[in-house]
């Protein structure tokens, strides 16, 4: 496809209805995977995570084991079948980058202290793709640790924004990344208000740039309170059961 | 190698074991065409740290969602002769993340004009960049940008003839525009700090790398370690984007 062919934006909507600063639908499954200390699902629209936490756990074989605080292990993976043209399954550069990422957005996240000489295994399968996958498997892991019960300075909110023509959108799809002119992944703290995740590329200006970051903090509160909103109404259900 | 305890307690003071102030860079020292059957090369030296890039212009197959431009690789290795932590073997997730935010700003910047390394139907050139880290005293990131950059500068087109490159003989330059950097700051005490060298590297939690183009337009960003107030990266911006003219004029 020639990219002079692609419309990202018709009268003021984008290539899939939205607004500028519209979110897609945000689902979230928690605890579908019993044997883990945590896991969830979540997705923005057709793009969907699963993440599990094992964990923490004592770690072997013992010499990586760092006396004073938890060792993260992170891998973030997408399944062959959730691309456009199969994924070749297994490790790449772009996923080893990735998990890097996210392993170090999540160790400023966790109070690692608390943890001596354990690890804290956070695996994200991206099962569908369409834009944000490293953000949509960055919300999945952290209501997974959540649910193991990992202690956190905060939730981790995670929102992706980009640039199509001439215009700051929030949550990028397939197309809109693929086309677009510039993204960004921001994985934001609200209690300590830090940036744990960022990642750009493209091209913008300095005032554009600003902009976008406002929109992202502005526009994480939405996924924020979807978070603590599944997380408060899966306890509930679970206190009854 | 010199205890964390000093040159952390030194910083904290607010000064540095080398004598250079926070935002001051150490020497930059940029050779071009050093390796003779690259079709292009330089290597920095920042301080301690010298890295060497080559080019290399091979014939390839376009990729598929591209069919009329010519492709980019990066690629870097950590050598062990580099430094006593590096390992021979596969390149791990930091040698991978540094050539992909090479990648990122040479191919985000548009600095190579790809669309003109078309040969025929299914075939073009290809330019592989490759980054060879010779000695690691810190800052790897600019060090191997500015490399990268000054190679591909200096990069020749070798001439096509009956399905191969004819190597010694040159159609002209890579066609390139822009000097992108990168501009990577250290944050310690709330004081910023650029340019780290690998002591100073053990000692501070948090980084953030900026890749500017000439004309101040943000290409790449990421934040390859620790955690940033949303208010700062204003701040740190307008920091970059001073500081990358400043190492740009070296190129």
């Amino acid at each position: 496809m020639k990219k002079e062919n692609i419309k990202l934006l018709e009268n003021g909507k984008r290539s899939d209805g939205r607004n500028l600063d519209e979110i897609r639908n945000i689902n979230i499954e928690l605890g579908i995977i019993p044997i883990a200390n945590g896991s969830a699902k979540f997705s923005f629209g057709n793009t969907v995570a699963i993440a599990a936490v094992y964990g923490a756990r004592s770690l072997q074989p013992k010499f990586l084991q760092e006396d004073e605080k938890a060792v993260v292990r992170v891998r973030y993976n997408m399944a062959p079948f959730s691309t456009d043209t199969r994924k070749n399954p297994g490790i790449d550069r772009r996923s080893i980058e990735l998990s890097k990422v996210l392993r170090d957005a999540i160790e400023n996240s966790i109070f690692l202290e608390e943890y001596p000489r354990a690890v804290i295994d956070c695996y994200a399968e991206v099962i569908s793709s369409d834009g944000s996958t490293r953000i949509t498997s960055l919300n999945a892991i952290s209501l997974a640790l959540a649910l193991a019960g990992i202690s956190m300075k905060d939730l981790i909110v995670g929102l992706t924004a980009g640039k199509i023509e001439d215009k700051i959108v929030v949550d990028l799809n397939q197309l809109e990344d693929n086309y677009g002119s510039a993204d960004i992944s921001f994985g934001y703290l609200f209690a300590t208000d830090e940036i744990v995740l960022l990642q750009m590329d493209g091209e913008l200006k300095k005032e554009e740039f600003l902009y976008a970051l406002s929109l992202l903090k502005e526009k994480a509160k939405v996924v924020y309170e979807k978070q603590k909103e599944a997380l408060r109404n899966y306890l509930e259900k679970e206190k009854y059961d | 190698m010199i205890d964390e305890r000093i040159v952390l307690q030194l910083l904290k003071e607010g000064k540095r074991l080398d004598n250079r102030s926070f935002l001051e860079y150490r020497k930059i020292e940029i050779e071009k065409d050093i390796i003779p059957k690259a079709e292009g090369s330089a290597s920095v030296k920042l301080g301690n740290t010298l890295v060497i890039a080559g080019v290399k212009v091979e014939l390839a197959q376009p990729f598929p969602d591209t069919p009329n431009e010519g492709i980019l690789v990066v690629n870097a290795e950590f050598p062990p002769i580099a430094h006593p932590t590096f390992e021979p073997g596969p390149p791990n997730e930091y040698a991978i993340e540094l050539a992909r935010l090479v990648d990122r700003i040479i191919r985000e910047s548009k600095m190579i004009e790809l669309d003109k390394l078309f040969i025929e139907d299914g075939k073009v050139y290809g330019i592989f960049v490759d980054i060879h880290i010779i000695s690691n005293d810190g800052n790897l990131l600019d060090a191997s940008t500015l490399a990268s950059i000054a190679a591909l500068h200096s990069t020749k087109i070798p001439k096509y003839e009956n399905n191969s490159l004819i190597r010694n003989e040159f159609i002209g330059n890579l066609p390139v525009r822009y000097k992108p950097t990168y501009v990577t700051i250290g944050k310690i005490n709330d004081s910023y700090i650029l340019d780290l060298t690998y002591d100073e590297e053990q000692v501070i939690n948090d980084l953030i790398a900026f890749g500017i183009r000439d004309d101040e337009k943000i290409v790449a960003v990421q934040k390859l370690r620790g955690k940033f107030k949303f208010n700062e990266i204003e701040k740190l911006l307008d920091l970059a984007i001073d500081k990358s003219k400043e190492i740009r004029k070296y190129l």
